[in-house]
């Protein structure tokens, strides 16, 4: 049963990447359907299984590492492959509608987005440095091909810009791997943990770390490295955009926290864990402020986004040298505002790409009256906005809560202040739209009405962020579950 | 679990799920939608009638859940909720007949009584929290849900006053949520109980203890719109008439002031309070903020502001009630949050009446109203000498209980406070009411309407005079059981001896 699941999950999108690049968008969306079914299907089958019996380590085809692949299926994991499951199908079936058939190249967006959906699992599941660093690149060219789609020049620009980080990013991590590789003989993260076990920490391998996360935070947008993701996630179109905040950005901040949470306690410093939430801090703050002050709907949206990736980081700091609750509250909280990120910012694109079909413009101001002729759209974004200002009883507001007793609990009341000002922060900027759009304008509906389709599928994933704070225990219980270890050396 | 566990979710549920409903409804469907409203308010008022009997019993309602790890989200009927539960459910009802006729023939009415009801479950789940963990989760819900019925009218200044109360309002929410956290941290999650949890506290955390009571005042004080923090509370007048007058005697500033009696009572306890030292600042504050508004309600030349100051004035006396040591003042305070929800909520109704039907907004163009409008000028005259303190109604009972609490715990400034402010209600109400009675009609009114064979809309004339029917009932039957009197005193006293 395990090897069906594990095989469905790892090579259904690989076959329908294929399968796509050999029809044009309409088909392709058919052919898509039925590959989100079994896509659906499968995550689901393999987070029950882990639920029920707790994770294990899976040797890909009977070949253990170091020669195989190695995957290592834990709580954490599934839940990341469920939430990829349910995000990229909601994307998926929003773009279908949404996306226009009649252009010539949007018949490569299909292929792209399963790709990009097979990399995002190699790297929920991956056990090996190598291996995680295979999915990435999967995903980082995927996601600039989809950039690019947007068609126009300045879509051009933003995704060579795009392209470039991400592959200044793949080096840096990849020099890191190198010295890693050196020093351990191994590219497996559980085996250098059982290295470091019995050896003393050879000198000079805290810079590999350091190469890695570098690498790992510029395709994760961290500040000051956050540049290129505005253009790029503001310019794509808006399932496109959706994808990329929930969850691109989330793969290599998940690598990034795998190899803190296992390395960073032999290979790390203080001054480097509270550097790293410093950097975070002032995202959050910069980017809430430039949300503030954007014009264009999409560019606010993206903005926020480079402020809700600061709260991430706030896991090195939080992590590092505290008590064992703590270190756990706050991993707690960061996994519940990844996944409520992902819901509330996938909700909030899907319905800002909806506001603009309707208004036919993307500035801000363009939503006069929005509020009375397209109320439901306008409640979906305002939903997931609550997620986003991290207000109760959403999930975003649960990975704040978590949050904050983890600062308290380790004495670092500094960051709580960064809290609260982010989240009026963003309160600012959610109510910047909201107040745009409740201004009555004199005169009829002249809006565009999308299909209902297209504002559902916002609506369910803002209700799915806002019902993630009420379940939140039970969600994070599965990721407590027992995991079998036995990595190999 | 028991049927027991389930009614306060039901309760809490009537209005989510009526709001839900209204939103999917579409704009045209009036009549369904003005049933779905009454039959939910109807509901949720047999509910509490219901859990309002079972607590006079001694029954225990609610259920507990763990929401996120370590905090446990908590619904519990006691004593102290069915006082805000019961005042919320009544004039809800009366608020909805009310808004229904207000509304007539306006736009965006689908939205507005959606978020309407998403406010009274807000207010329900406030009434019904069992610890302050839940208590928050509610109070910021009510913030967002009253934001859309603030800017209801969409026009420039509506949208400035909305903005200036999401501004307090979100950061007075963010004091609270450090507040809350921090207690969180020092003491773990603790239910909300009658006496307390800091009776014997560690003398070590003595000092964390203050301060986090001054963040959570602090925090609920913004709602409470006690000074300097009631700068959006007038500016808020731009709302529709029902929204100011559910703001003003229910929803907003009663959540606030209900919070404090929630953190003095069931968090800190009040013995712990006093004996910490927090209290007799608390009792300064809200005599001065009483003052204050007062002061400020005297020059204002716009009717619905001059309300507004006199709520900022009138909310303090729950707090003022509450901080003096001793419980038949205690009784006093509490017994106002009813008292000044009924007279307040006249007042704003007619101010409403008055604006819809005459086109009056200002108090100079108010003379000879009377005559034009005697139904609506009497509720208004009844709720006027309400506040002012005259005997048998409802407020002459709030300032005589609190006056004879302040004396039993040798209090007696409290009696200069008592008396000014009442001068003070005199001198900004007894104009109005002359005007309404005895001057001439200035020819015509800025903007008449003539509504069916009232001198107002059925719907907005029942609701006012209603109201100043309960302000006379609820200060001659005080001394009946279930009046909101004898419920404060059996609020207090279970609260002095636990």
């Amino acid at each position: 049963m395990t090897l069906w699941l594990m095989a469905g999950l790892l090579f259904t999108p690989l076959a329908w990447a294929v399968l796509t690049l050999l029809t044009d968008f309409s088909r392709g969306r058919l052919v898509t359907w039925g590959g989100i079914l079994v896509q659906v299907l499968v995550s689901l089958g393999l987070w029950l299984t882990v639920a029920r019996d707790g994770g294990f380590h899976y040797g890909l085809g009977g070949w253990q590492a170091p020669l195989g692949i190695e995957l290592r299926v834990d709580g954490l994991a599934v839940t990341f492959v469920l939430l990829t499951a349910v995000v990229a199908s909601a994307c998926g079936l929003h773009a279908g509608v949404y996306i226009d058939p009649d252009k010539p190249w949007h018949r490569y967006f299909w292929p792209l987005f399963w790709f990009l959906w097979s990399g995002l699992n190699v790297v929920w599941l991956g056990g090996d440095l190598f291996n995680l660093y295979v999915g990435l690149e999967l995903i980082s060219l995927s996601a600039v091909g989809l950039v690019a789609l947007g068609g126009k020049a300045n879509a051009l620009r933003a995704s060579l810009r795009y392209l470039l980080a991400a592959l200044l990013g793949s080096l840096v991590y990849l020099l890191g791997v190198a010295l890693m590789y050196g020093q351990f003989g191994t590219l497996s993260i559980a085996g250098v943990v059982s290295w470091l076990g019995v050896h003393p920490v050879p000198a000079g391998s805290g810079l590999a770390l350091a190469l890695m996360v570098t690498g790992l935070a510029l395709k994760t947008a961290l500040f000051p490295l956050h540049r290129w993701l505005p253009p790029a996630h503001g310019i794509a179109r808006s399932p496109v955009s959706a994808l990329l905040s929930a969850l691109v950005v989330k793969a290599s901040f998940y690598m990034a926290a795998r190899l803190w949470l296992e390395l960073g306690e032999p290979l790390g410093n203080l001054a480097a864990a509270q550097l790293v939430g410093l950097l975070g801090s002032a995202a959050v703050v910069w980017g809430s402020w430039l949300a503030c002050r954007q014009p264009q709907l999409k560019q606010v949206v993206a903005y926020s986004s480079v402020a809700q990736i600061g709260y991430l980081f706030l896991l090195f700091p939080l992590t590092y040298s505290v008590s064992e609750s703590v270190s756990l509250q706050a991993q707690q909280g960061i996994t519940l505002q990844v996944i409520s990120h992902a819901l509330a910012k996938a909700a909030m694109f899907l319905a800002a790409g909806n506001l603009i079909l309707s208004a036919g413009s993307n500035r801000v101001d363009a939503l006069t009256g929005v509020s009375r002729f397209l109320p439901f759209s306008l409640f979906s974004f305002g939903l997931a906005g609550v997620s986003l200002m991290s207000l109760p009883p959403t999930g975003g507001f649960a990975a704040k809560w978590l949050l904050l007793q983890a600062s308290l609990g380790s004495g670092q009341w500094w960051w709580i202040l960064v809290m609260l000002i982010g989240g009026l922060l963003s309160a600012a900027y959610v109510f910047r739209i909201y107040r745009a759009s409740f201004l009555e304008s004199a005169g009829p509906d002249r809006f565009y009405h999308p299909a209902r389709s297209l504002e559902v599928i916002p609506m369910i994933l803002a209700l799915l962020a806002l019902g993630l704070g009420l379940a939140s225990d039970q969600v994070l219980s599965v990721m407590a579950l027992p995991f079998e270890e036995g990595g190999s050396p | 679990m028991t049927l027991n566990a389930w009614i306060p979710v039901f309760a809490l549920m009537t209005s989510l799920i009526a709001s839900l409903v209204i939103f999917a409804l579409p704009e045209k469907g009036y009549r369904l939608r003005t049933w779905v409203n009454l039959g939910a308010a109807l509901v949720k008022l047999s509910l509490v009638v219901v859990m309002v009997w079972g607590v006079f019993q001694g029954v225990e309602y609610g259920l507990s859940f763990t929401m996120v790890p370590g905090v446990t989200f908590v619904l519990k009927a006691d004593a102290l909720s069915m006082m805000f539960a019961g005042l919320s459910a009544v004039l809800w009802l009366l608020t909805t007949i009310y808004a229904v006729g207000y509304l007539e023939d306006s736009p965006n009415r689908s939205r507005f009584f959606g978020f309407f009801s998403l406010c009274v479950a807000s207010t329900m789940g406030i009434a019904l929290a069992g610890n302050l963990f839940t208590f928050f989760l509610f109070y910021e819900m009510l913030t967002l849900s009253t934001y859309p019925l603030v800017v209801h009218r969409g026009t420039e200044k509506a949208l400035r006053a909305g903005r200036t109360y999401v501004i307090y309002t979100l950061t007075g929410g963010a004091v609270l949520l450090l507040a809350i956290a921090w207690l969180h941290g020092v003491a773990g999650d603790l239910p909300f109980r009658e006496g307390g949890h800091f009776m014997d506290a560690d003398p070590d955390i003595h000092r964390s203890l203050i301060l986090i009571f001054i963040l959570l005042v602090a925090g609920l004080g913004v709602k409470a719109a006690i000074f300097p923090l009631h700068g959006w509370l007038p500016q808020a007048m731009v709302a529709p008439a029902p929204v100011s007058a559910l703001l003003h005697a229910v929803a907003v500033v009663k959540a606030g002031a209900f919070g404090i009696v929630r953190v003095v009572y069931d968090i800190y306890g009040v013995e712990a309070s006093s004996a910490l030292g927090v209290l007799e600042p608390l009792a300064w504050l809200a005599a001065f903020t009483i003052l204050y508004g007062s002061f400020r309600a005297l020059s204002q030349t716009d009717l619905k502001r001059r309300l507004a100051f006199s709520t900022v004035s009138q909310v303090s006396y729950i707090i003022l009630g509450i901080s003096l040591f001793g419980p038949v003042a205690a009784a006093g305070g509490l017994v106002h949050l009813l008292h000044q929800g009924i007279m307040k909520i006249t007042l704003f109704f007619c101010a409403g009446n008055y604006a819809e039907t005459l086109g009056i907004h200002r108090i100079d163009e108010m003379d000879g109203a009377g005559r034009r409008m005697p139904g609506t000028s009497v509720a208004f005259t009844i709720g006027a000498f309400g506040m002012i303190g005259a005997p048998p109604l409802a407020g002459f009972i709030t300032k005589w209980t609190m006056g004879s609490g302040a004396l039993a715990a040798n209090m007696d400034w409290v009696i200069v406070v008592l008396l000014s402010s009442s001068l003070l209600n005199a001198a900004y109400f007894l104009p109005v009411m002359h005007r309404l009675w005895f001057r001439e009609p200035a020819g015509s009114w800025p903007e008449e309407r003539h509504w069916g064979r009232l001198e107002t809309s059925a719907w907005l004339f029942w609701p006012p005079l209603l109201t100043a029917v309960m302000t006379v009932m609820v200060g001659v039957l005080a001394s009946l059981p279930f009046s909101p009197l004898s419920w404060a005193e059996l609020i207090a006293l279970r609260e002095y001896s636990p």
